[in-house]
């Protein structure tokens, strides 16, 4: 970190980032939040391809109306799409142990965990309860129980099938949460959580933590520029650790100090240990067509899938 | 001085340890509508007399003594606390809530008072530091002039008898200091001003002590 400081943390503070006029972020927060996590919720549990698919398009249509910026979302999305791409990669890879520890030649197909091509699942399993080495593939059933194989490698369909509908899923969830829930600032999203009684010391938590951390941020800043004008520069060495334990150990000891100061200025406004939230949130008509068409979405995503 | 004082300490001892005493058998007073600056060098145990009064820290020796009852339970200084306001050295410590309406309203709600009367407390405040306007504002996006009215806004919101203004100037700007020095002076409140910033104090206090060697003294003439 030799750049110089620089305040980054305004994020946290910044009204929403997407255009305030857009109609998602004008619908009650409580009414989103909780929104958010059915749709979660449901997509998670379904199984098959369908829910995911609809609520995938539900949630970029959400997305559309959420006034959030293209760059902004697809800037988001680069981080997940990047664990996806790693998970499609690694999810259907299998390891033909047979083939690794060389204990017995088999011939193709009767290996531990080889399904080459058209060998039917059945078989497959018959021979991994044999095997002294199981193969972590899931066995096959039904939908592509095939793959193929690269010396001891095995590429399985399942799995990537398996990856693919995770991908859709992720896909689906987080472009729903940033739809309902990115277009929130923290302070909205911490009265929200209060609102609709989730414990208390879990949104306060949130409340202080984006209150101070700038601060906190700040003394961090100001240490760093201490340490530099005396002309520290990080190299791998001893000195450099011992001075980056002592940044750290500084800023919990700053850190622990306002937290005493916090809560004697607390005291001293006769806090006693309960808080109140001033401001209230107004359900309005302008929440009713989100929440109508919300309910609609989650019972046909329900219906979808369970019927 | 025939009335009872508000707040009185009597023989007061305190030490952050063995090798840092601060008070030793420190007497100290104030009346009512006095206003008093507290003066001393740094480290001399100012900010932790005004942390006494309120009860943040307690006496090792000495008792404390405000608005006619003796202070020793963390329940009696409930009261003092609502009855003396302390506007701290650091705003940042004073405004934790994320909006000024709120952080404002913080200790009225504590008090119970009820949501309408809290909002007209906050409206009310708010106008009279000429800071309208300011109720949906994020407290830390704030200068730090704003910081330092909002923070006495916070203290003023309790309708306290008392003022304990721990260095209000720092961190201050010279237009910054004179509406501090304006909101101070049409304020009723009995006050005591810590404060380095001797041309500060001059204006608002009409008595100065020294805190010396662990003792209040009378501040030497050339001070005042």
């Amino acid at each position: 970190m030799d750049r110089p400081y620089q305040p980054t943390l305004h994020f946290l503070h910044a009204a929403s980032p997407g255009d305030a006029t857009a109609y998602l972020s004008g619908v009650d927060p409580r009414a989103r939040l909780v929104a958010a996590v059915a749709l979660a919720l449901v997509v998670a549990a379904a199984h098959g391809w369908i829910v995911p698919a609809i609520a995938l398009a539900a949630a970029v249509l959400g997305v559309a109306l959420s006034g959030l910026s293209p760059k902004v979302v697809l800037r988001r999305l680069l981080l997940l799409e990047s664990v996806m791409l790693l998970l499609l990669l690694l999810l259907p890879l299998g390891i033909d142990w047979g083939a690794v520890w060389k204990v017995s030649p088999l011939p193709p197909g009767e290996g531990p965990g080889v399904r080459a091509e058209g060998t039917e699942g059945t078989d497959d399993c018959g021979s991994l309860t044999n095997s002294p080495h199981p193969n972590p593939l899931p066995a096959g059933e039904g939908t592509g129980g095939g793959g193929f194989r690269f010396g001891f490698l095995l590429f399985s369909h399942d799995g990537l099938w398996l990856a693919l509908q995770i991908a859709l899923k992720a896909n689906a969830i987080v472009l729903g949460l940033m739809a309902l829930v990115g277009t929130m600032d923290a302070m909205t999203l911490g009265h929200a959580l209060c609102h609709l009684h989730v414990p208390d010391k879990l949104a306060h938590l949130l409340l202080f933590t984006v209150r101070y951390l700038d601060i906190f941020h700040r003394e961090y800043g100001r240490l760093r520029a201490a340490m530099k004008v005396r002309g520290f520069r990080p190299h791998m060495n001893l000195h450099t650790y011992r001075v980056y334990g002592y940044l750290v150990g500084m800023l919990l000891v700053r850190s622990f100090d306002r937290s005493e100061r916090i809560v004697a200025a607390m005291k001293c406004r006769c806090f006693r240990g309960r808080f109140y939230v001033l401001s209230h949130f107004h359900f309005s008509s302008r929440d009713v067509p989100f929440c109508a068409a919300f309910l609609m979405l989650l019972a046909t995503l329900a219906l979808v899938n369970w019927l | 001085m025939n009335e009872t004082p508000l707040i009185q300490l009597q023989d007061v001892q305190f030490s952050y340890g063995p090798e840092r005493p601060v008070l030793l058998g420190c007497n100290f007073q104030l009346a009512p509508g006095q206003r008093l600056a507290l003066l001393g060098q740094n480290g001399s145990g100012k900010t932790t007399l005004l942390h006494m009064i309120v009860g943040l820290l307690r006496p090792a020796a000495g008792h404390v003594e405000a608005f006619g009852k003796i202070c020793a339970s963390e329940a009696d200084f409930h009261e003092v606390r609502r009855r003396a306001g302390l506007l701290f050295q650091d705003a940042d410590d004073q405004l934790f809530c994320p909006t000024v309406a709120e952080d404002v309203a913080f200790g009225p709600l504590n008090l119970g008072k009820p949501r309408e009367e809290v909002w007209q407390i906050v409206a009310d405040t708010l106008r009279s530091l000429g800071l309208d306007g300011y109720g949906r504002r994020i407290t830390y996006r704030l200068s730090g002039g704003e910081k330092r009215l909002v923070a006495l806004a916070t203290v003023l919101a309790m309708q306290p008898d008392v003022l304990l203004l721990d260095e209000p100037t720092s961190e201050l700007d010279e237009a910054a200091t004179e509406r501090l020095v304006d909101v101070l002076n049409g304020l009723p409140q009995a006050i005591i001003v810590v404060s380095h910033n001797r041309p500060f104090w001059r204006r608002i206090a009409t008595t100065a002590v020294e805190l010396r060697d662990g003792k209040i003294e009378a501040a030497s003439a050339g001070d005042f």
